[in-house]
């Protein structure tokens, strides 16, 4: 049992480009989220069609381009050229100003301003349109008298938990979820049919070594290569990006383990269902990469999505750890807040082993 | 524009070497093969005869020495030699999930026949092997022996004068390792050159010339009977042993 | 020219052959399209609210009313204690708290600004960024309400009437945006892993040897393998695009035929790039892991799921190796905005000289001889 470990690691460890995925991946994907993927706009290209070319106009479009938001990419001068400056696709929005904008607001107190957006990215557009709006609304109040004497509520808002919406609170449970699902359930799937492809698994089974044990040593250096790219991420969130881990860290730990045994089992089951690495490796990919990138919640917000992929949710595994890390991670919870879902995920195990074995049954009679 | 004096030769190695970093596989073989002959390539595992039949098919490149296949140079006509050799590896070599007459039409496909001769062989094959039960199944349902009999088989399909094989009979009981070489004496009778590589000793006995290597080098070539004659041996395993022992 | 022939059936025979292999190449992406696009989404359906309004007064019922009759909001709990609601937040049971305090109305009649809380459970950052949005706008909608009725209006008050109006997807349907991009991930997924794995399972089992002492010619054993590769994906991208024209009612606004060519000349470009892979890879898990590495960079800095604009300089400098943005940002275009040849010309160029380099690539490294 021992030399069997001992092999397997050998194996693993014996293949350098493997290992420097294995560990690339979540560091660099850390990395990424952290400094690339921002959830919020900066130096957007966009258009300006000015009517007026007056004081007032001047001033705002001055206003607009000296925020960090925006980049004026083309002057528009006629209505018809809209249309093709957003086809070359490079301009987000394009602001319509018009005629006579600064005598329509000393005489009349009122004047047009129309924002274009390219909503083909309805999020993007959105963000746009009310950073532009708040440059505006400024911008009026700027021109007026002062606001005094009138009443008026004043919105505070306080963000709990994650007071600057730093996006590495999302994508840190999430990528520690990815990852676990990829160590774990991928590798070691493909690696047992690796196995039963190269015939070697036969010469394994009829080896005086039990066929649980077999099970074991393979899994077993996949648990503590989880193990240890679980660790890497959650020390790159506290150090690089100062993630504070508020609740109880062995808890987290605990549970990240039974999260890192439940994918091993599910890994089993799928090696056992597949006959090729091939078929192993499009199957993990498919069936469990994209849905925890999707269900962890990191990029889109988990509630809210329709009934039925809330319901395909409920019957994936990592939904429920992203939970669980959320939880204990962000909010300090205790295991008396996720009792329920650590008893799901500990019936998913459950469940995979049992599967598994029966399949293997069947497979020897 | 072969040469022509090689015309009688169907192998010609001269000074070949072969260097893995400081390690050397194959120290200045060299050796002839004649047409028509089937030429035993013995040694011990690890002793390099792998290492040199890859160089006579062209699948790796020789550190330095001459070396002639067929009439043509391995440095300057790869593409000519292999058209006209067949080369069967230790590795099984037929893709497990196609049935046997995919197998055949795939390998025939490539080496240019037409499909009209594709018919013919693949015909010929399943009569010749016995294999008419299995014409249905994939390949990985074969038997060993039938395999690799038909691995053989597939390796010619092309008709080369040359055949390459590479331990063809490596785990084969022995009712089927005579079958196989029964096919390959069949070959042989047509002219065929045979290049076999062997741990069985007694198959070496079936062979026209033998030649020993130990250590990466040629230590003994020439017919069975002169060899057990030179070393004073009852058998060519004795003749093997007192080599392989230096 | 036959030997191709000859290649290609024999992977197609193999690939069909494979029972588990023709739902993972039909179905599955397709399924994934499906859940995909109503799953990517950062529409919000509804916010859990807590309301503590210690006034209770005429002006913040008013308020709380607003917020009732928002369909985005839904009221889970009210009280008179903010530790109590903190604690359901705690326990994500509400997800906003509207905190209203007891000077609201005097304050309001003393024609005084008076400040609420708004608390948002911000662990889903994206999530509550719109949580926020939502309530601040309906705050908003109030203050000009309370103006209008208070009559305290100043004459002279400019006011700047902003129109919004939002082009080529006005009802900001996410699946719009999202749909082109998934099919390409999916496409490029498909192509890249099957391509990826080819070449280095024929050597795991050994049948390389077999084809490297044929005659065969380099390129007839590319051009071999990447064909049924190529008919798959392109099949796999053409059905996606009948569901999303026909299921998801994706306007498809530009020529189908402009985006079924330059998708023939960037699934060269991905099969390539996997063929290469697989060439540089010992085993089938190694080509795995290469490829997932690339794809997972790739995708993310894609555009996908987030602008590109918005991604540091250094982040854009590794876009212009990304197929996968230059194709995705080309679909969109060309789907969404009707872009013509000459619009996306930047991208075709781009996209046909990386599709060429990495058929080289994958050419030059597939060696016969070690």
């Amino acid at each position: 049992m021992k030399n069997f470990i001992i092999k397997e690691f050998l194996q693993i460890f014996r293949d350098k480009r493997s290992l420097i995925i294995l560990f690339g991946i979540p560091i660099i994907q850390v990395l990424l989220f952290g400094f690339a993927l921002k959830n919020e706009i900066r130096d957007v290209p966009i258009a300006i069609l000015d009517n007026s070319k007056d004081l007032y106009s001047q001033q705002l479009i001055t206003k607009i381009l000296s925020s960090e938001y925006f980049i004026l990419e083309e002057n528009v001068q006629s209505e018809k050229a809209i249309e093709n400056a957003f086809r070359k696709g490079k301009i987000k929005q394009l602001i319509v100003i018009e005629n006579n904008f600064t005598e329509n607001l000393e005489r009349e107190n009122r004047a047009k301003i129309q924002l274009i957006l390219d909503a083909s990215d309805p999020n993007t557009a959105g963000m746009i349109n009310s950073y532009t709006s708040a440059i505006i609304s400024n911008f009026e109040r700027e021109i007026n008298p002062s606001f005094a004497g009138v009443p008026m509520i004043i919105p505070e808002t306080q963000m709990r938990y994650n007071p600057k919406l730093d996006s590495v609170f999302m994508f840190v449970p999430g990528v520690i979820t990815i990852v676990l699902m990829l160590v774990s359930a991928m590798m070691t799937s493909i690696s047992i049919a690796r196995e039963k492809e190269l015939g070697t698994m036969e010469v394994l089974l009829v080896s005086p070594i039990k066929p649980i044990q077999i099970i074991l040593g393979k899994v077993f250096p996949y648990v503590i290569l989880s193990f240890i790219s679980a660790l890497i991420i959650l020390g790159l969130a506290f150090t690089v990006f100062e993630m504070p881990i508020v609740g109880n860290i062995p808890l987290l730990l605990a549970e990240s383990l039974l999260f890192i045994i439940m994918a091993l089992s599910l890994g089993i089951f799928i090696s056992t269902a597949a006959n090729s690495q091939q078929v192993a490796m499009l199957l993990s990919m498919f069936a469990l990469l994209l849905p925890s990138i999707l269900l962890s919640g990191f990029i889109f917000p988990l509630k809210n999505m329709p009934d039925i992929i809330q319901y395909i949710g409920y019957a994936m595994p990592p939904k429920w750890f992203v939970i669980i890390i959320k939880n204990i991670m962000i909010k300090g919870n205790g295991i008396g807040s996720v009792w329920k879902e650590t008893l799901i995920i500990l019936g998913f195990t459950v469940f995979f082993i049992g599967l598994s074995i029966k399949k293997f049954k069947i497979r020897l009679e | 524009m072969a040469e022509n004096k090689s015309n009688s030769k169907a192998v010609i190695v001269k000074d070949l070497v072969k260097k893995f970093g400081s390690f050397v596989a194959n120290d200045h073989l060299n050796f002839e093969v004649d047409k028509g002959e089937i030429f035993g390539f013995l040694g011990a595992n690890g002793a390099g005869k792998t290492t040199a039949i890859k160089i006579l098919c062209g699948l790796s490149h020789p550190t330095s020495g001459e070396v002639n296949v067929a009439g043509y140079d391995i440095y300057k006509q790869r593409d000519l030699i292999k058209k006209n050799i067949g080369y069967m590896s230790q590795k099984f070599s037929l893709y497990d999930d196609l049935s046997i007459a995919e197998n055949i039409r795939f390998y025939g496909g490539i080496y240019g026949l037409s499909r009209k001769k594709i018919k013919e062989k693949t015909a010929e094959y399943i009569e010749k092997l016995g294999l008419q039960a299995y014409t249905k199944s994939m390949v990985k349902e074969l038997p060993l022996g039938f395999k690799q009999k038909l691995a053989f088989s597939v390796a010619i399909v092309h008709d080369p004068p040359i055949v390459f094989l590479d331990e063809p009979t490596g785990g084969v009981d022995p009712i089927t390792r005579r079958q196989f070489w029964e096919l390959i004496y069949k070959e042989a009778a047509k002219g065929k050159t045979i290049f076999v590589t062997t741990h069985y000793m007694d198959e070496a006995e079936y062979c026209d010339r033998v030649s020993i290597m130990v250590d990466g080098r040629i230590e003994a070539l020439d017919k069975p009977a002169i060899l057990k004659e030179t070393y004073n041996a009852e058998s060519m395993e004795e003749v093997f042993i007192q080599l392989a022992r230096g | 020219m036959k030997t191709i022939l000859y290649i290609i059936q024999k992977e197609f025979l193999q690939i069909f052959r494979d029972r588990m292999m023709l739902p993972i190449i039909f179905v599955i992406p397709i399924f994934q399209l499906l859940i995909l696009a109503h799953a990517a989404t950062f529409e919000i359906k509804y916010v859990d609210l807590g309301i503590i309004d210690l006034d209770q007064s005429l002006a913040s019922r008013a308020l709380v009313r607003k917020f009732e009759a928002s369909p985005f909001f839904r009221v889970k709990a009210r009280s008179f204690s903010l530790d109590k609601l903190s604690e359901e937040m705690q326990n994500s049971r509400v997800e906003q708290i509207l905190y209203i305090p007891a000077n609201f109305n005097n304050e309001l009649e003393n024609k005084h600004p008076v400040k609420i809380q708004l608390i948002t459970d911000a662990v889903d950052g994206a999530a509550a960024g719109i949580m926020n949005t939502y309530a601040l706008s309906i705050v908003k909608d109030f203050n000009r309400n309370l103006l209008i009725q208070s009559k305290t209006l100043p004459l002279n008050i400019k006011s700047i009437e902003t129109r919004t109006s939002y082009w080529y997807n006005p009802d900001l349907d996410y699946k719009t945006f999202m749909i082109p991009g998934i099919l390409v991930l999916l496409v490029s997924i498909i192509g890249l892993f099957l391509s990826g794995l080819n070449i280095v399972k024929e050597k795991e089992i050994g049948t390389i040897e077999q084809l490297n002492v044929t005659p065969i010619k380099k390129h007839h054993f590319i051009i071999g393998k990447l064909t049924p590769f190529w008919f798959i994906a392109m099949f796999d991208l053409f059905f996606g695009l009948v569901l999303a024209k026909f299921v998801f009612h994706i306007p498809i606004v530009g020529s189908i035929g402009l985006i079924i060519f330059v998708a023939s000349i960037y699934l060269v470009l991905v099969l390539g790039i996997g063929l290469f892979i697989s060439t540089l890879a010992d085993t089938q898990q190694q080509a795995m892991f290469i490829a997932w590495f690339f794809v997972v960079i790739f995708i993310l800095l894609s555009g996908l799921f987030m602008p590109v604009e918005n991604m540091p300089d250094w982040a854009q400098v590794i876009n212009i190796i990304n197929p996968i943005a230059y194709f995705i940002d080309f679909m969109r275009m060309v789907m969404l905005k009707g872009a013509r040849f000459a619009d996306v010309s930047y991208h075709i160029i781009s996209i046909t000289i990386y599709a060429i380099l990495s058929i080289s690539l994958a050419t030059w490294r597939y060696k016969k001889v070690v």
